[in-house]
């Protein structure tokens, strides 16, 4: 492994001469194909200086250019062949299609596709069908930074739909902006009602209006309800983050405190907050059937941590790994959360950058308290949160970079850089993350949120204090286990079978006597029928 | 409520306590059950018995039983317009408010509660009067364990430890048990020198041995040292102890008190040892609080429990201000110490005061690091008799069973030391035999005195009670329940691979035990349990495996029929379906298709029916078996005996390279045709010919090849709601999903291959029972 000075001056010589990259660029090539071989991920050794952050044994700051085009992605050559091109794999057609039972109210919009009237939006969005292009570009001007109400996620059972926007930029005097009020108001019918989840305290968000931004105003919006949610400042989780890390890490400290710590840390308090806002959405779709319009301030942390722990929730789809990839995509990459400057630095290193937030691993810390109380609802397994968490802050991968697609486009990430998913959604890798305990359930699920139910995510936050290797055997075991019993499954069926057709051969040969009818029979009634129709559930 | 609950309880109705022991009827309409968390009320009727109060809403759905041993706190508090409430908090930490709609009433159960929660004598205590309505013999789990065979698996007596009998009529020391494990050296003397220098008499005796390398773990209590008194014989004890291990030219002495408290005890005139006076003695004091510390601690952990939403950091605030994770850390920390020291080959004496409480929690848990055999169901229970109930802990008092215990006395030392094997169980899942089910259904019975096993304060207590004639023992229970109990991932190689484990001791690893205190709150658990289903993977994966054996087996058979090579079978059994094959299955014949079924499969035979070999009387005379099944269990049972009787007669194996039991059994069910019908002296002759399709067919019927999900089960289908610590059970017939209740049988099936009894439900153990092929010898 380099100090950091070397690979600093390394990468110097490719900043200054052209020439000197192509030198060192098959070099680069080498190193990785040997790390590759000879460190695993999980062990602390890895070249990623994320994970040295984490040990907390060095508080170095990762080693990031800034100028992006210089970082390791554009360097990496994929070892693997490229099956499905993870850079095509979610596109805004396709995951419409999803949503296809409300395509008669909704269309996709092209009116972004130069990035003029929202910067942060993809190229193509999901707005109501009877709004014209016209009136989205006065009611973007309405918004801040542009970010217009769009369609989030169509909920088939009560065909309710959510959507995301920034906060209205009423300011001090009250404004409003007709075109934003139709484009939130064509959502519904006559008479039907739906909510406005603010993601900030009222004081918070009152504040804001006197800087010029603001909320919809009951009169102007009458057919909604707002109702606050109140979730921190993005800027304060990753203060939270720094001390809880702090207190996971100082494994000599007495109970009192660890608890204590853990307390100011507010980290848990987040997590919480998170939860129980998505909570209140989901469950004004699911049971109160109305629709939901949630927005914070920017519309790019908070308001994208509520609308995607929402889906997860919603809808089984998003439980499981091509559905949870498409989430990501949709709710995180293509709808602007700013990961660049986000996930800047390492999530642990102490910085004075205000815009570092650790709020996708906010997200990813949600979701796995959702999957331990729910473990056998998810297609993947903690590891696969884990390395998700890890490639959002250091990855050999451009799925990460940059923070919307106009600098994606921009730094053509596309053509220069591999896919994070093009790695993943590769049989010999996915079969790793794949969750033993995985039965599709197709019901609402419903976290608990009391405080004895969410804990400190161990795998990630203290694995370098409390030893993984039981948990991990433990997982093995269970692996094993339904491993075993399917295969006995289906040996069990394929002798039944063989012994079927022996059987039939056997009687027309004669040396088995056949059964007479009224033998047979009265067999067929009661339990006989449940018992034959329990295989098609399986266990 | 826990099945236990359900199932022992007898109505009886009564009114006021002299009237409800004599037997009157007692039930309040109309009361209300408060949900502490939602908020909902629940209406119904309150009915008070002699061990319970139950409550049934108005729809019948739910019942709430609540033992009244377990009632640890009654409160009648303040009139409100709905109502006078009740709030009844338990030792297991359930929690419930009622609203009786009268005063009056309200008063008279409260009163009530009172006297039955705790009774004035011992002899009112419920073992004594509880009958079980299981299958549970009265002396069944007595003598599963006794102290003599436990140490003799540890290796003593040997060399260096002797027994001795000065304690045989409890006259050395009342609270210890009559055999006492001592070094070889110790001279009667110096035993009961020692013996009147400790506290109560508690001399140093051994209580576990390492097998490998022979130190040990003695203990005691504190000496009578006070500011100077000192004992040769003490201090000749201890040296003898020392020198039973002699890879060892040191022991350890584990004072499990803070130092300050030890201090306090030497005005009393007891106290610690002074160093000068031991030689080769690493004295070492360890601050874990005395038991007053403990039972407040609780009482704030309950509080903590019982908040109605509380914020995360209220949540935390109050956790840390409680302290109890702090004492479980204390305890954890204390008994790796002396784990650790055992395992470097360094003997351990430990005590605290008076070495019942600190003491039984240490070197109990010391004991669960060091031998894998205490991880084991059998050998947890061996380790609670020995630390626990042979050397005294003073359940009877810790637990405030009787009206006559002072307050002071209780204290949740055994709930702690349960804690810590959960805290241990989670940082290595793999490890322990049992489950968390397992510890929470041993706590619940610590309080409910269902059985005597826990009914006094030590051994001599048990003794003179005659415990073992007069009430139920835990253990015969718990072995009968043992398969709610197993750890599906327990895995054997951890005796070989890692038999010490020593758990983490930062605070990070100690976790906030929901599954104890908010036990009774189903919302906060996870929702789908994965070591019930793992469970029932295993048991499933159990089932199959048989049924592969016989399904081989069977092919095996048919195929010898049909005169096919050893190669041809052998591809069969590898499973190459060939073409026909699949078309069989297609049509219906067997395989798990649940549309197919008996009907097509008929359609088939019936063709087959005119063949030109006459094969077909048999079937014929199997039609009065079967539609009759309206005979009594005992004939049939006759019938079976007879079966294998005339099936042993006949034995004569034309399956000579399996040794299976298939002749036999087609010998002894054309036997039992034979009685059933009434035309005796039809013995058919043993040939291949009486292989039947209907018993194929039977066979494979009787296994389910898929269970039911646990998911969406939220009750039996005797309406018994399934809440989280609920065990479901599959039948292993019909895969379906059951509770304890529905599923208590246990019957042979004739699809495995080695015919032990598997449970099944009800309804699918009468028509096994029924079935012809249930007659056949299980070999």
């Amino acid at each position: 492994m380099f100090q950091r000075n070397t690979s600093q001056a390394i990468f110097h010589c490719c900043e200054t001469e052209n020439e000197g990259k192509a030198k060192i660029e098959p070099f680069v090539n080498m190193l990785l194909e040997k790390f590759q071989a000879a460190f695993y991920p999980e062990q602390h050794l890895a070249l990623d200086e994320m994970v040295v952050g984490w040990t907390g044994k060095w508080k170095y700051t990762q080693n990031n250019p800034n100028d992006i085009t210089l970082r390791y992605p554009f360097f990496f050559r994929p070892m693997f062949d490229v099956i499905e091109n993870g850079w095509q794999a979610f596109s805004a057609e396709t995951e419409f299609n999803r949503f296809k039972e409300c395509q008669e109210d909704w269309r996709i919009s092209y009116v972004n596709k130069d990035y003029k009237v929202c910067p942060t939006y993809p190229h193509a969005v999901f707005v109501p069908k009877n709004i014209e292009d016209e009136t989205i570009i006065k009611a973007a001007a309405f918004r801040q930074g542009g970010r217009f109400p769009v369609l989030s996620y169509y909920h088939k059972d009560s065909k309710t739909v959510m959507m995301r926007s920034s906060q209205p930029l009423s300011g001090p005097s009250g404004k409003r902006c007709k075109e934003d009020e139709r484009l939130v108001n064509s959502v519904m019918g006559m008479g039907k009602r739906g909510f406005i989840v603010d993601t900030r305290a009222q004081g918070v968000a009152k504040m804001a209006q006197s800087k010029g931004g603001g909320f919809e105003l009951e009169a102007h919006y009458p057919q909604w309800r707002r109702i606050h949610q109140p979730i921190e400042r993005r800027t304060s989780f990753h203060d939270s983050l720094i001390k809880m890390i702090e207190a996971c890490n100082d494994s000599s400290s007495s109970m009192d405190k660890w608890l204590s710590k853990l307390e100011s840390s507010n980290w848990l308090s987040h997590v919480k907050d998170i939860l129980t806002s998505s909570c209140v959405v989901a469950q004004s779709m699911d049971k109160e059937r109305v629709s939901v319009l949630v927005h914070g301030s920017e519309g790019t942390d908070t308001t994208l941590l509520v609308s995607s722990l929402a889906q997860i929730i919603l809808d089984h789809d998003c439980r499981a790994v091509t559905g949870f990839e498409a989430l990501i995509e949709r709710e995180w990459i293509q709808a602007g959360h700013p990961f660049r400057t986000r996930c800047n630095k390492s999530a642990y290193a102490i910085t004075k950058h205000r815009q570092e937030s650790p709020v996708f691993l906010l997200f990813i810390d949600c979701v796995w308290q959702i999957w331990q109380q729910f473990p056998c609802s998810f297609e993947f397994n903690e590891k696969f949160l884990l390395t998700l968490f890890q490639h959002s802050y250091s990855s050999q991968f451009g799925t990460f970079l940059c923070n919307n697609e106009r600098e994606r486009l921009h730094c053509k990430l596309a053509d220069r850089s591999v896919s994070l998913w093009s790695y993943l959604n590769r049989m010999e890798i996915l079969q790793d993350f794949m969750n033993p305990m995985y039965e599709p359930n197709p019901a609402v699920v419903w976290p608990s949120v009391a405080p004895q139910s969410l804990t400190i995510w161990t795998g990630l936050y203290l694995r370098g204090v409390i030893n993984q290797a039981p948990q991990e055997e433990a997982w093995k075991e269970i692996y094993k286990i339904r491993e075993y019993d399917q295969e006995l499954k289906s040996k069990v069926n394929k002798l039944r079978r063989q012994l079927a057709s022996l059987e039939r051969e056997a009687i027309s040969q004669g040396v088995v006597s056949p059964p007479s009818q009224k033998a047979v029979a009265p067999s067929g009634d009661g339990v006989d029928n449940v018992a034959a129709a329990a295989p098609s559930e399986g266990l | 409520m826990s099945a236990f609950v359900l199932n022992n309880s007898r109505l009886i109705y009564r009114w006021k306590v002299s009237t409800i022991r004599r037997g009157k009827n007692v039930q309040v309409d109309n009361v209300k059950l408060l949900d502490r968390f939602s908020g909902r009320k629940l209406v119904g009727t309150l009915y008070l018995t002699a061990t319970h109060l139950i409550f049934v809403d108005a729809q019948g759905r739910r019942e709430t039983w609540i033992l009244h041993m377990h009632m640890g706190q009654v409160e009648k508090l303040t009139m409100t317009a709905e109502g006078c409430p009740l709030l009844i908090r338990c030792k297991n930490f359930l929690c419930l408010t009622f609203n009786v709609p009268r005063e009056r009433e309200c008063q008279d159960i409260y009163l009530s509660l009172l006297e039955f929660s705790r009774p004035a004598e011992i002899n009112k205590l419920y073992a004594f009067n509880y009958t079980s309505n299981e299958n549970l013999e009265k002396t069944y789990g007595w003598d599963m364990f006794d102290l003599q065979s436990e140490f003799m698996r540890m290796g003593a007596p040997n060399e260096h430890w002797v027994i001795t009998n000065l304690n045989a009529q409890y006259e050395l020391c009342d609270t210890y048990p009559s055999l006492l494990y001592v070094p070889a050296t110790a001279t009667t003397p110096v035993l009961v020198g020692s013996s009147k220098f400790r506290s109560r008499g508690r001399l140093p005796v051994l209580s576990y041995m390492h097998g490998e390398n022979h130190a040990t773990l003695t203990r005691c209590s504190q000496p009578l040292s006070g500011f100077s008194a000192r004992c040769v014989e003490d201090e000749q004890m201890l040296q003898a102890i020392l020198r039973a291990n002699p890879g060892s030219h040191y022991m350890y002495v584990v004072d499990t008190r803070p130092k300050i408290n030890a201090m306090v005890n030497k005005a009393q005139g007891k106290g610690y040892e002074n160093e000068s006076f031991y030689s080769n003695m690493k004295f070492q004091f360890l601050g874990i609080e005395n038991i007053h510390v403990m039972r407040a601690s609780l009482q704030k952990l309950i509080e903590l429990s019982e908040l109605k939403k509380p914020s995360m950091n209220d949540f935390l605030n109050r956790l840390e201000g409680c302290g109890w994770l702090k004492h479980i850390a204390a305890v954890i920390d204390t008994s790796a110490f002396i784990a650790r020291a055992i395992s470097e080959g360094t003997s351990v004496l430990v005590h605290c005061s008076d070495g019942w409480d600190r003491t039984a929690q240490t070197c109990s848990l010391a004991g669960i690091m060091l031998d894998p055999y205490y991880r084991t169901m059998q050998g947890f229970q061996a380790l609670i008799e020995k630390e626990w109930l042979a050397f005294g802990h003073k359940f009877t008092d810790r637990c405030g069973l009787l009206e006559s215990v002072e307050v002071k006395e209780t204290s949740p030392v055994f709930t702690q030391f349960l804690e810590c094997v959960w805290q241990m169980m989670q940082q290595f899942p793999c490890a322990f035999q049992f489950n968390e089910r397992f510890l929470l259904t041993i706590h619940d019975h610590i309080y409910s005195c269902q059985f005597g096993t826990f009914i006094g304060n030590c051994e001599k207590d048990r003794l003179d009670l005659r415990l073992s004639e007069r009430t139920y023992s835990l253990w015969g229970y718990l072995s009968l329940h043992s398969t709610e109990y197993l750890n599906p991932l327990y895995k054997k190689t951890y005796e070989i691979k890692q038999p010490v484990i020593i758990p983490n001791p930062s605070p990070q690893s100690i976790r906030y035990w929901r599954g104890m205190y908010n036990r009774f709150e189903s919302g906060i658990h996870p929702r789908e349990a994965v070591f019930d289903i793992i469970s029932a993977a295993k048991d499933h994966s159990v089932s199959l495996e048989d049924h592969v054996l016989l399904l081989e087996k069977r092919v095996t058979q048919i195929c010898k029929l049909l005169g096919k090579s050893e190669e041809a079978i052998q591809r069969k059994l590898q499973g190459h379906v060939s073409m026909d094959s699949i078309e069989g299955y297609l049509s219906g014949h067997i395989g798990d298709s649940p549309s197919a079924g008996p009907n097509a499969a008929t359609t088939i035979y019936t063709n087959h029916k005119t063949g030109p070999f006459d094969k077909t009387p048999e079937p014929v005379e199997m039609v009065p078996l079967t539609s009759k099944g309206s005979f009594d269990s005992e004939a049939q049972l006759d019938c079976a005996k007879g079966a294998s009787i005339s099936g042993s007669l006949n034995h004569i194996k034309s399956d000579s390279e399996s040794g299976f039991d298939e002749a036999s059994s087609q010998l002894s069910r054309s036997g039992g045709v034979d009685e059933l019908t009434g035309g005796g002296g039809m013995v058919r002759s043993p040939s291949s010919d009486t292989l039947t399709v209907e018993q194929l067919l039977a066979e494979l019927k009787t296994v389910a090849i898929g269970w039911k999900s646990f998911r969406n089960v939220f009750s039996c289908s005797c309406a018994s709601p399934f809440d989280h610590y609920v065990k479901k059970f599959h039948c292993w017939k019909c895969g379906q999903v059951f509770c304890v209740r529905c599923i208590a049988r246990s019957i042979p099936l004739p699809g495995h291959y080695h015919r032990r009894p598997v449970p099944v439900c009800k309804p699918c153990y009468r028509e096994v029972r029924r079935s012809p092929s249930t007659e056949f010898p299980l070999s």
